[in-house]
């Protein structure tokens, strides 16, 4: 066991939890006060700017960098210079520090090779053009598939496939093969009455949030330094950077500011070391914001993928084989990407035979950063259209397909463990009878509905709760607040000690005043930090009660907590009434000083969310152009600590999933080079294009947590890929394999099957 | 080279500032006056974070020049709420939890005040084109559309 | 770098021909922001235009209507003569870039940024308007088609400032409309689109009509054919096809990350049936 009290769901009335109070960081919000990466400001601070290849792969022969050391008004000018090799042998953190500034190789279009602080924005701009670097340019692969080819440039010599059976005997782009699953997928398919094999395309997409990354940071002459950024997660900066830096971390002060989106897009340091060792070498403050271009570029977008998928059924609908091939790009860097893929693919379903390989591929890309449920998107538009192509193929029903077909508690899950209780049953029961399924449907419309799936993490997490003299409580987390999570851990704090939600104040802290904190991802937010704030409260109940009994001069095993009231037993005590958290916290100073409770804890248990959608679309035959009419989505989220929140993360998922299916894509030239770097033509949904998003919140208990609390954050992006795909599929009567459908794909594909 | 004085009215206090001719609006805003509520999400004017209302016009102020705002009336987020009391909209934002990370809203808030100064009764569509110029990547629309119609419901009963 | 807003159009045309370096001329400031921004211009000298009398408004003549070149596209549709009058025009005008770029952005802008995707650019030629231009050699009036020549690249020379553009009074049974396909319902740049301009007779035949396209070319074409094929005809269903065939037929379009050439082609032809049917519609034909 992993934290100091049971963790485990138990039933239970409450009174605070699910509930919809008002968010307590709104006002700031909606008045301009909340200060977020870009609206912070040191005194004498320099502006820094990066000066990025124009290339998607060269040899850097040589970089010239005086002439922009002797403009005037420039304060410092670094290359991989500055930033000396301190990973030992870590190799995950030397590409991290490679691609915060390329060493040798620059590796992507916009890969940073030097970087400047100088007095003004216009002069930061004048020394860029100044820095001389003589590139030898190299061929360059940016397609999943052409990477991996024979005759393919290759990435890092020094790669060599992972994963195969015998080692390769040269480097490859494939930087790992990893497999999943279990049973016989070759005896499988020969029970089968019914196979589709289909391959399928998804391009490359960002997590899009509005707010570029931007920091300021001072270091100090001693060493000691400050760093105030938009992240998912400070500590994890601070580690990176002071280990980067060469800086011992407990020297390294991270601020967390309001953060303007992230999705999982704000949990690797790009900016950050280059900003910390601008600032080391000029001995200012740096304030360095990347402009829109830059953030497309140069921070993390998805994998793109190649994926094949087969799947065979008897004629009463059983699926009695499922095998998956995925192929997914990492950027320039390997990751685990296609891992995830291949582990989350047939996630939803109950198997005897499955199978799952993904191939890890390099690529001329910036290098792959997570996006609300990784690989899992992607994967599920695979399988999710293979599933609704063989239900047709049978004569089932998609959504009784999927009912039969589907995992439940004890099922061995295709990445390995056994389920408990889980909410793809219900989410799918609950889809067939919602009301959009009875909607009448026109001419060109067509309705399409998928399932999705994605694991939730746990992880390190700390808390701080303190209750002031007049007793309002405190509550410091370290978990950054990306969608309203300090209003949910307002309301645990509220239920466990049983006052009102107005009584709570929960801020985001510092690194020098919590102890060590994961990320903001892995829908983790709400589910670890309330594990964390339930147990900082129950120990702050221990010392209430340990108060109280000093108060009333009587044995502390005496005293109970109830109703946010201490409260004596025993006939005895009879005539003791009972004593408020007010009342106890006024006389803190007099029975032992200021009350809290800590909690420093790895969270486990984290619980699987699984989401069904339904999708309606009309498209316009003659153009391709697709509109969304109506799209409902349906999930478990074990408990819904504050509902209007966890919708509308239902909302914003669904709504990035849609706009991944229909209009996002990174389209790069035969140059190698990012054409579409801007809003404009990376299109993500604008109001107008989006209807009414409806929701419907399951509560299928997680055991594992005390409120039966499942992450909720990422699911919703999961099935949307496949939701629009099988929408569209059935209004134009051809099955779409390449995302985004763009209106030209829709129209070639309408076209090859009027002339087939 | 010398900056260009600009003398301007901004949420109704005379303004003055110096800056360079090629400076914007919006970089005067966040980097001299110290008004941050607009932001810049793009610099393009593709996204409406920076949005604006300039002599009652709805603009993206990272596409106005800095000596552009001379003798005219600009209004930020900042000006929104009159002291403590704040305006419907902003209010039925927060209600309707038409924010989550919030970078969005000083701009959407503008948009949608401009929208209903000029249509106090829009219909669903209405707003949802009104509001086209402004990105949001966590909401999905769902909820900003809904606290916009509630608040013009409020306005109307109100007048 | 200097900036400055003269009070007449004599004043802009001197500063203009006589700056050193490169002059640039600031209404909307939609086209030129971004491009400064994006390093592709830096001007010595930005010439503000907005204080120029008479450029901010629209007026109604005997002749027609002269639209100020600093009027920006929003004020164009609050103008109900012009809107009744030319609607294909103004929908054309009203789609330029978001509502915050709407009260900024102006026609003269568009049409000089000489974007072969230009929103109000086939509107205009379709509807046979003019460019009224002030220069130092004393005031020109051309087609609007005479002013962009290449993407990026216009006729005028420097010194030259457009002050107005002019549309004729409209006879009756006539009607103009302007259509454009974009993947988003708002916010982008047109992959291919098309303006209309018809009159009709009693009858509801087409007596006169100008079809021009956008972005399939690198600038507006108006398809000539288009025209042999819709006067002397109603706009049924065969006329419509054989309309469809010429326009894709004129299309030189590429491919680029906004469409395809052959999506451009296939669709230049759906656009312009489209379009016919609109600005026949307002005509009066049925």
């Amino acid at each position: 066991m992993t934290v100091n009290f049971d963790p485990r769901y138990l039933k239970r009335e409450f009174q605070s939890v699910g509930t919809r109070p008002l968010r307590p960081d709104g006002i700031d919000k909606v008045t301009g006060r909340a200060r977020y990466g870009a609206d912070f400001n040191m005194p004498g601070q320099l502006v820094g700017r990066i000066l990025r290849s124009p290339h998607a792969h060269a040899v850097i022969e040589k970089i010239d960098t005086s002439k922009a050391e002797a403009l005037p008004g420039v304060k410092a000018v670094i290359t991989a210079a500055d930033l000396p090799n301190l990973t030992d042998g870590d190799a995950a953190m030397f590409d991290v520090l490679d691609n915060c500034m390329a060493r040798r190789k620059v590796l992507y279009d916009g890969h940073a090779v030097a970087a400047v602080a100088a007095v003004d924005a216009r002069t930061a701009r004048q020394a860029l053009k100044l820095i001389e670097v003589e590139y030898q340019v190299l061929p360059h692969v940016t397609d999943v598939d052409e990477a991996v080819k024979e005759t393919a440039p290759i990435l890092h010599e020094s790669v060599f496939t992972e994963g195969t059976e015998t080692r390769p005997g040269k480097p490859s782009n494939v930087a790992k093969r990893v497999q999943y699953g279990h049973g016989d997928v070759e005896a499988g398919f020969a029970q089968a009455d019914f196979i589709v094999e289909r391959s399928f395309k998804t391009e490359q997409t960002h997590q899009g949030y509005i707010e570029p990354h931007a920091c300021v940071a001072s270091v100090g002459p001693d060493g000691t330094a400050d760093l105030w950024v938009c992240t998912q997660g400070h500590f994890v900066y601070r580690q990176h950077c002071a280990q980067l830096l060469g800086m011992d971390a407990s020297k390294l002060r991270v601020t967390s500011s309001e953060i303007g989106g992230g999705f999982g897009g704000k949990t690797h340091v790009w900016a950050e070391p280059v900003a910390l060792a601008l600032s080391r070498k000029a001995g200012r403050p740096v304030k360095l914001v990347m402009t829109r271009d830059e953030v497309f570029r140069a921070t993390g977008p998805t994998s793109a993928t190649s994926i094949d998928v087969k799947i065979g059924a008897r004629k009463d609908g059983t699926i009695v084989a499922a095998e998956a091939t995925l192929r997914y790009s990492s950027g320039a860097y390997a990751g685990m990407w296609a891992e995830l893929g291949a582990m989350t693919a047939f996630a939803c379903y109950r198997l005897e035979n499955v199978k799952t390989v993904g191939y890890e591929v390099l690529v001329n890309r910036p290098k792959t950063a997570p996006y609300r449920a990784p690989s899992s998107p992607q994967a599920a538009f695979a399988v999710e259209s293979v599933i609704d192509e063989l239900a047709h193929k049978i004569g089932i029903d998609p959504v009784d397909f999927r009912i039969k077909n589907a995992a439940q508690e004890g099922t061995r899950s295709s990445y390995g463990p056994i389920y408990g209780p889980i909410g793809i049953g219900p989410t799918l029961e609950a889809a067939k009878n919602h009301p959009h399924m009875k909607a009448p449907l026109g001419p060109n419309q067509g309705r399409g509905m998928a399932c999705g799936f994605w694991f939730n993490f746990g992880g390190q997490t700390c808390t701080d709760l303190n209750i002031g003299m007049d007793g309002t409580v405190s509550l410091a987390v370290g978990t950054v607040d990306v969608g309203g999570s300090r209003a949910s851990l307002s309301l645990v704090a509220a239920e466990e000690l049983g006052i009102d939600y107005s009584q709570v104040r929960a801020v985001v802290a510092d690194t020098s005043s919590l102890g060590y904190n994961d990320m903001t991802d892995g829908s983790r937010g709400t589910f670890s930090s309330s594990m964390a704030t339930i147990s900082a409260a129950r120990n702050a109940i221990k010392v209430l009660r340990e108060r109280a009994a000093q108060m009333w001069d009587i044995p502390v095993e005496e005293v109970i907590w109830e109703k946010g009231h201490a409260v004596a037993v025993g006939e005895k005590h009879g005539n003791l009434g009972r004593l408020s958290l007010k009342q106890i916290a006024a006389e803190s100073g007099k029975t032992g000083g200021p009350i809290a409770g800590h909690s420093e804890l790895v969270a486990d248990g984290a619980g699987v969310s699984f989401a069904t959608h339904i999708c309606d679309v009309e498209v316009d035959p003659a153009t391709g152009a697709t509109k969304v009419l109506r799209y409902t989505v349906i999930q478990d989220a074990g408990k819904a600590v504050h509902p209007t929140y966890v919708e509308g993360q239902y909302q914003g998922g669904a709504a990035q999933g849609i706009g991944w299916a229909l209009n996002e894509e990174y389209i790069y030239g035969e140059d190698g080079r990012l054409q579409n770097a801007g809003f404009l033509d990376y299109r993500i949904p604008v109001c107008s294009d989006l209807p009414m998003i409806d929701t419907q919140i399951l509560e299928i208990p997680n055991p594992n947590h005390p409120y039966g609390v499942r992450g909720v954050g990422e699911t919703s992006i999961v099935p949307p890929l496949a939701a629009v795909a099988n929408a569209v599929s059935n209004a134009v009567g051809v099955r779409m394999t390449h995302i985004p459908m763009s209106p030209p794909r829709i129209l070639a594909a309408i076209e090859a099957k009027g002339s087939g | 080279m010398a900056g260009i004085a600009v003398s301007t009215t901004i949420n109704g206090d005379k303004v003055e500032y110096l800056c360079h001719p090629d400076e914007t609006l919006l970089e005067v805003l966040r980097d001299r006056l110290g008004l941050t509520g607009a932001k810049e999400g793009c610099g393009t004017g593709d996204c409406g974070a920076c949005s604006i209302i300039l002599d009652d016009r709805l603009v993206c102020s990272c596409l106005v020049l800095a000596p552009e705002a001379e003798g005219r009336r600009v209004e930020t987020i900042e000006g929104m709420a009159h002291g403590d009391k704040l305006h419907p909209l902003q209010q039925k934002f927060i209600e309707h939890a038409a924010l989550q990370c919030g970078v969005c809203t000083p701009g959407f808030l503008m948009a949608a005040k401009d929208l209903l100064t000029k249509n106090p009764n829009p219909t669903e569509e209405e707003i949802r084109f009104g509001l086209a110029g402004n990105l949001c990547r966590c909401t999905g629309y769902d909820k900003i559309v809904r606290a916009v119609q509630d608040a013009a419901s409020m306005m109307r009963g109100a007048a | 770098m200097r900036y400055i807003r003269p009070l007449s159009i004599d004043d802009a045309v001197t500063l203009i021909e006589g700056s050193a370096g490169t002059a640039a001329i600031l209404a909307g400031g939609s086209d030129l922001l971004v491009r400064m921004k994006g390093g592709f211009i830096e001007p010595d000298l930005i010439v503000d235009i907005k204080s120029i009398d008479g450029l901010r408004e629209i007026r109604e003549t005997p002749e027609g209507f002269s639209i100020g070149a600093a009027t920006p596209c929003a004020v164009l549709r609050e103008n109900t003569a012009l809107t009744k009058a030319w609607p294909g025009v103004v929908e054309a005008a009203s789609l330029i870039g978001s509502k915050q770029v709407q009260g900024r952005c102006t026609i003269v802008g568009n049409l000089c940024n000489a974007s072969p995707a230009a929103d109000s650019v086939p509107a205009l030629v379709a509807a046979n308007a003019r460019a009224s231009i002030v220069g130092p050699s004393g005031r020109r009036v051309v087609p609007v088609q005479a002013v962009p020549v290449g993407p990026g690249k216009t006729s005028l020379v420097k010194g030259e400032v457009i002050d107005a553009i002019l549309l004729d009074k409209r006879p009756p049974r006539s009607g103009d409309a302007y259509q454009r396909f974009t993947p988003r319902t708002e916010m982008d740049i047109a992959v291919v689109s098309a303006g209309a301009n018809l009159t009709i007779d009693e009858q509801g035949v087409i007596v006169s009509a100008r079809l021009a396209l956008g972005a399939v070319a690198p600038t507006v074409l108006l398809v000539e054919e288009a025209a042999n094929v819709l006067v002397g005809s109603k706009p049924d269903e065969a006329t419509l096809e054989r309309l469809a065939t010429v326009c894709s037929d004129a299309c030189r379009p590429i491919d680029d990350k906004r469409g395809t050439a052959a999506y451009r082609k296939k669709v230049a032809g759906v656009l312009a049936k489209r379009v016919v049917a609109a600005a026949y519609a307002r005509a009066g034909g049925k």
